[in-house]
């Protein structure tokens, strides 16, 4: 029998409630229409319980009902392509059925439960098997095959299964014990999904973004964090990743934020194609918005929605990256909850668990031996949004603790239009040397250099310029002036990356290599040229060098390099010969 | 009717502590009688079996214990209908204009609901304002919300007034409002904004709500929300395309931040209340555009920052939700500039996907792009002769610096009645780019310069004769 209790108090999203005898983090239904809600508390007689719909006209006394469930999402084909909110209710489904704004106490499954799947078995009767393994496979997307998993919390011999065409509703075949199998199942989102064991990353994520796998890379299964002041390009650099980034699955979550972002998504994702499989972008992909006017409980809840669905797909044996656009937002989801619970305040009244929360959240990151006994990764990257850009607050703070990327975004660079806005002297990659035998093998042996000198050259010029605010450049030795050429041409011609160009927008990592050499290579013949007496003015004025600047937005570019360093060559002789 | 309580237990600022009722509903409006038998309206904050929590929007003074609280059973509604068009009403929806009551085509409720991401159309149609650091560099856009971060004493009014004057879309002829909500300004100013609305006839297609600097603060937290509600009326219903002022912000702010230290809550960074963002949010996500429906809704709101400081939290929760920021400069006001718009920290970020050849012109983002590392760089060397002066500059240093000085002259300067359509703007910026060495000019196709550079363009005018 259900136990039903009644409401004492309401304070926006928070609604305190008697006689339930709930557990921690049950579902309920509040009320009489039956908002949903999950519990967050219980304090003597009172279950204290979060709202994830507005409680407008709300009164004590109406109906507190316990599902006896905890928070769960629907895990089965079907996902991909599909835009929620933050407890997995389809859009386009509340949109059926409430209109274009969102109204209340609609529940949507997660799930199309009427669509069929033509369902291929891969075990057999009389197979024994362990949770997590693959029961069988459907073709989910044009691309995406997706593998029907037994529960990670279910095993036993298969007594019966069946080829054919089924809906997530449909018994496919039962266990010895009577377990039927079917091709979804549930999963309470606070819950990790287990793992054989974790792998090291020593596979780059390619993002095709020059300043991201050029000098601060990313592992498939690491962790990033984007933090930067508004305006400073977090959004941009998260839908780039996205876009181009090499993982076969996307899970996209907008946290709290715009809504005319997310509806650019939906514009753009379907006419984009993955570079990798020719495909439309959306086939693998899954989006999450909670905007920053939807209700914050359900914010709150969005991130472990996200995350679930990623580990469901990392369980699959696929590479799945998941970004957050802001964990910012989750933060003060949780605040502006805590607050309504009169709890101690921790730092800049976040509660005090929030470092162990975000912590938690960013360990269910990784590259893994699954269950089935694939591997896969999830790679999660978070935006940070920082009030005031100030990188010292309590959220970006207890992220760069558990991080193992850093790109920090800096509203100067983003006001001098230099994008992506990434300060290359603040950020930092922990897996460089990890990754460097992928690059040795699968790139070139020189990138490691390439990569180093790049950084080197950067590091020089930053201190150059420190004493150029003293006594202007005029005043530097020829040397020095042509260093900060050559590194105003690695910051410009390199690490700036138009998000909007067709071809700029993504960089494929054997371009990146090709185009960084050949603005190193310039510098080095540029710096013969000057020892052997040419000048700097002219040196900066030669044509090859304008050529290099647009290198950027070929398609092809082995020719176009192929004439730039040929004219190089034509033009360093001829300054040389000068003399 | 409802039945009325004389059970007021408590009064604290705006706040007043009700016992003993039955049931009340969360956010239920309240109508609260004096002695004097005039009436006040609240919300409920906090509803439970013991006590309801209720705020006075037109301030407390001259409540007692003994006067009356009835619960009206339903959430605080606009009449709306579109004979709000020219109407003058208070910040808490009466008229002011001593015209008739309105009568209500519907009544709908003040929160708004969210608009579902799924059902947003994302903005992409060009609003030429004709000021050149807007249409040029930091293009607005129809369903876009865009604000104007100044500072007191400089002049976000007569831009704000400007824009609502020249703002228009090109080639159409459809059915426009304003809506304009004073919150907190003073009389002064907002019989500035009016006499500008009756010159020019916009009173007609105009909605007015005024809070004003000596009405009660609370009242501030609503009139933003009978603004937007009356806009999403016009728009949605009414399928026109509505532009909603909102100033000053920083009042709205103001009023929050009161209601939280009234409520004893834990106040977040600055004082300001933890779900300052949130409670923004759900103002300025209030505008967009929906697909199947005409009418739009755009919003620029004016905030002035404390202290000039764009990182005070009211500047930056509102960046961080907004899709952009036009920032006023102090120091460029000081040198007379008009309008003195600092186009560097400005931003629009849905410009891209309204300029380009179909929109506005096919070398518009390179030309902005270039026009703000040239202006950059400029400053950055102006900082610089500071220092060591000019003489330590190189030959193209110079020229950086004559251009920053000429960009400001030239393309930030401009009259108040000055409309300049976007190819004036977009020639202009050419003009002032031909000033520098063509080598210099990296953020622009060669294609482009070939077309549109003065140089080439007379050198192809030459050859055609
Ligand atoms: N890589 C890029 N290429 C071109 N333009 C960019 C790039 N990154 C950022 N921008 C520009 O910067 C603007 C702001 O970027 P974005 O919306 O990503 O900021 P944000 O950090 O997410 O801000 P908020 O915290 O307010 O959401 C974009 O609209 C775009 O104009
Ligand atoms: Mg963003």
């Amino acid at each position: 029998m259900e136990i039903k209790g009644e409401i004492y108090r309401i304070s926006g999203p928070v609604v305190t409630a008697l006689n339930i005898n709930a557990r921690m983090y049950d579902v309920v239904k509040v009320g009489n229409e039956g908002l949903m809600g999950e519990v967050i508390g219980i304090k003597g007689e009172k279950t204290i319980i979060q709202v994830y719909e507005d409680t407008s006209g709300v009164k004590p006394g109406e109906p507190v009902i316990d599902t006896g469930m905890p928070l769960s999402v629907e895990l089965g084909p079907g996902l991909l392509e599909s835009i929620y909110d933050g407890i997995q209710r389809p859009l386009p489904v509340l949109k059926e059925k409430m209109g274009d704004f969102i109204q209340r106490g609609v529940s949507a499954s997660g799930l199309d439960h009427n669509k069929q799947w033509e369902f291929k078995p891969v075990v057999k009767k009389g197979d024994k098997l362990e949770g997590g393994k693959i029961i069988g496979t459907v073709q989910e997307t044009g691309n995406i095959l997706h593998r029907i998993l037994l529960p990670p919390n279910v095993s036993g011999v298969v007594d019966e299964i069946n080829e054919g065409t089924f809906t997530v509703d449909d018994v496919i075949g039962r266990l010895s014990d009577g377990t039927e199998l079917k091709l979804m199942h549930y999963w309470p989102v606070r819950h990790p999904r287990p793992v054989k064991n974790k792998l090291r990353p020593t596979i780059p994520l390619i993002t095709g973004q020059r300043i991201f796998d050029g000098l601060f890379p990313l592992a498939k299964g690491g962790t990033a964090a984007i933090p930067g002041p508004f305006g400073s390009g977090k959004t941009v650099m998260q839908q780039q990743l996205a876009k181009w980034s090499d993982a076969e699955i996307v899970v996209y979550i907008g946290c709290g934020e715009r809504g005319n972002e997310m509806a650019d998504v939906l514009n753009e994702f379907p006419e984009l194609e993955d570079p990798k499989s020719g495909r439309p972008l959306m086939e693998r992909t899954v989006l999450i918005a909670n905007t920053s006017n939807m209700p914050v409980a359900a914010r709150e809840a969005s991130v472990y929605t996200g995350i679930t669905i990623a580990e469901y797909y990392r369980d699959m044996g696929y590479d799945v990256s998941l970004m957050a656009d802001s964990t910012s937002r989750w933060a003060e989801a949780m605040r502006e909850i805590s607050s309504r619970l009169e709890e101690m305040p921790g730092e800049e009244g976040y509660p005090a668990y929030l470092a162990a929360k975000l912590a938690e959240f960013y360990e269910r990151a990784g590259r893994a031996k699954t269950l089935c006994g694939d591997e896969g990764s999830v790679t999660v990257i978070g935006a940070v949004s920082p009030p005031g850009g100030d990188f010292s607050e309590p959220v970006t703070q207890n992220t760069l603790r558990i991080v193992k990327v850093f790109w920090a975004l800096d509203a100067k660079l983003a006001q001098r239009r230099h994008f992506p806005a990434i300060n290359w002297l603040t950020s930092y990659s922990l897996y460089g040397r990890t990754l460097d035998e992928w690059y040795n093998e699968n790139i070139s042996t020189e990138w490691t250099k390439l990569r180093s000198d790049t950084m080197n050259l950067l590091q020089r010029e930053a201190e150059l310029q420190d004493i150029v605010q003293l006594v202007g450049s005029d005043a530097l030795p020829d040397d020095q002036q042509l260093t900060l050429e050559i590194a105003r041409m690695v910051r410009e011609y390199f690490l700036q990356q138009n998000a909007y160009h067709d071809v700029d927008s993504y960089c494929p990592m054997i371009n990146q290599y090709k185009m960084l050499k050949a603005i190193l290579t310039w510098g080095e013949k540029a710096v013969l040229a000057l020892e052997s007496g040419a000048s700097v003015t002219n040196i900066v004025a030669l044509e090859s060098r304008d050529m290099l600047a647009k290198v950027r937005f070929e398609k092809d570019i082995d020719a176009v390099l192929d004439t730039v360093m040929k004219k190089a060559d034509e033009e360093f002789a001829a300054q040389t010969q000068q003399r | 009717m409802a039945k009325e309580y004389k059970t007021i237990g408590e009064i604290a600022g705006p706040l007043i502590f009700v016992e003993k009722t039955e049931p009340v509903g969360y956010n239920e409006l309240v109508n609260i009688t004096l002695a004097d038998g005039s009436v006040k309206r609240g919300q409920v904050l906090d509803t439970s079996k013991d006590i309801v929590v209720v705020q006075v929007f037109e301030g407390t003074g001259g409540l007692n214990k003994d006067s009356g609280v009835r619960f009206t059973g339903e959430t605080i509604k606009l009449p709306v209908s579109s004979e709000l068009l020219g109407r003058i009403l208070s910040g808490s929806g009466e008229p002011l204009d001593g015209g008739p009551r309105i009568v209500p085509e519907d009544r709908w409720e003040i929160t708004g609901a969210a608009i579902n991401p799924y059902s947003r159309k994302p903005p992409e149609e060009f609003i030429q304002t004709g000021i050149s650091t807007i249409d040029g560099m930091n293009t607005l856009v129809r369903g876009q919300k865009l604000p104007i971060f100044s500072g007191s004493g400089l002049p976000h009014n007569e831009i704000a007034l400007q824009i609502a004057r020249q703002a228009k879309v090109l080639g159409a002829e459809e059915e426009f409002a304003v809506v304009f909500a004073a919150m907190g300004i003073t009389s002064e100013e907002a019989q500035h904004f009016m006499y500008d609305f009756e010159r020019t006839g916009a009173l007609e297609r105009a909605v007015v709500f005024t809070n004003l600097a000596d009405d009660p603060a609370v009242e501030r937290l609503i009139t933003p929300r009978l603004a937007l509600t009356a806009a999403e009326y016009l728009a949605y219903e009414c399928e026109m395309h509505v532009l909603v002022i909102l100033t000053d912000m920083t009042n709205y702010c103001e009023a929050l931040r009161q209601m939280g230290a009234a409520r004893e809550e834990v106040p977040g960074r600055r004082g300001y209340p933890g779900y300052m963002y949130t409670d923004l949010a759900s103002l300025y996500e209030r505008a967009g555009v929906i697909k199947g429906r005409k009418g739009s809704v755009t919003q620029f709101s004016i905030l002035s920052m404390p202290g000039d400081d764009i990182t005070h939290p009211i500047p930056d929760l509102s960046g961080y939700i907004t899709e952009g920021q036009i920032v006023i400069s102090r120091e460029l006001h000081m040198k007379g500039i008009y309008p003195p718009i600092n186009v560097l920290p400005s931003l629009s970020r849905l410009m891209n996907s309204g300029i380009g050849s179909k929109r506005t012109r096919e070398d518009h983002k390179a030309v902005s792009d270039q026009l703000y590392a040239g202006y950059a760089e400029g400053l950055d060397l102006r900082g610089l002769v500071a220092i060591v002066g000019k003489e330590a500059l190189s030959e193209r240093d110079r020229k950086f610096l004559e251009f920053a000085d000429l960009f400001e002259d030239r393309f930030v300067r401009q009259g108040m009645e000055e409309d300049r359509d976007i190819e004036t703007t977009l020639d202009l910026g050419w003009e002032l780019l031909a000033t520098l060495s063509e080598a210099q000019l990296t953020r622009i196709d060669n294609k482009y310069i070939e077309k549109y550079h003065p140089a080439h363009r007379n050198k192809s005018k030459a050859s055609t004769e």
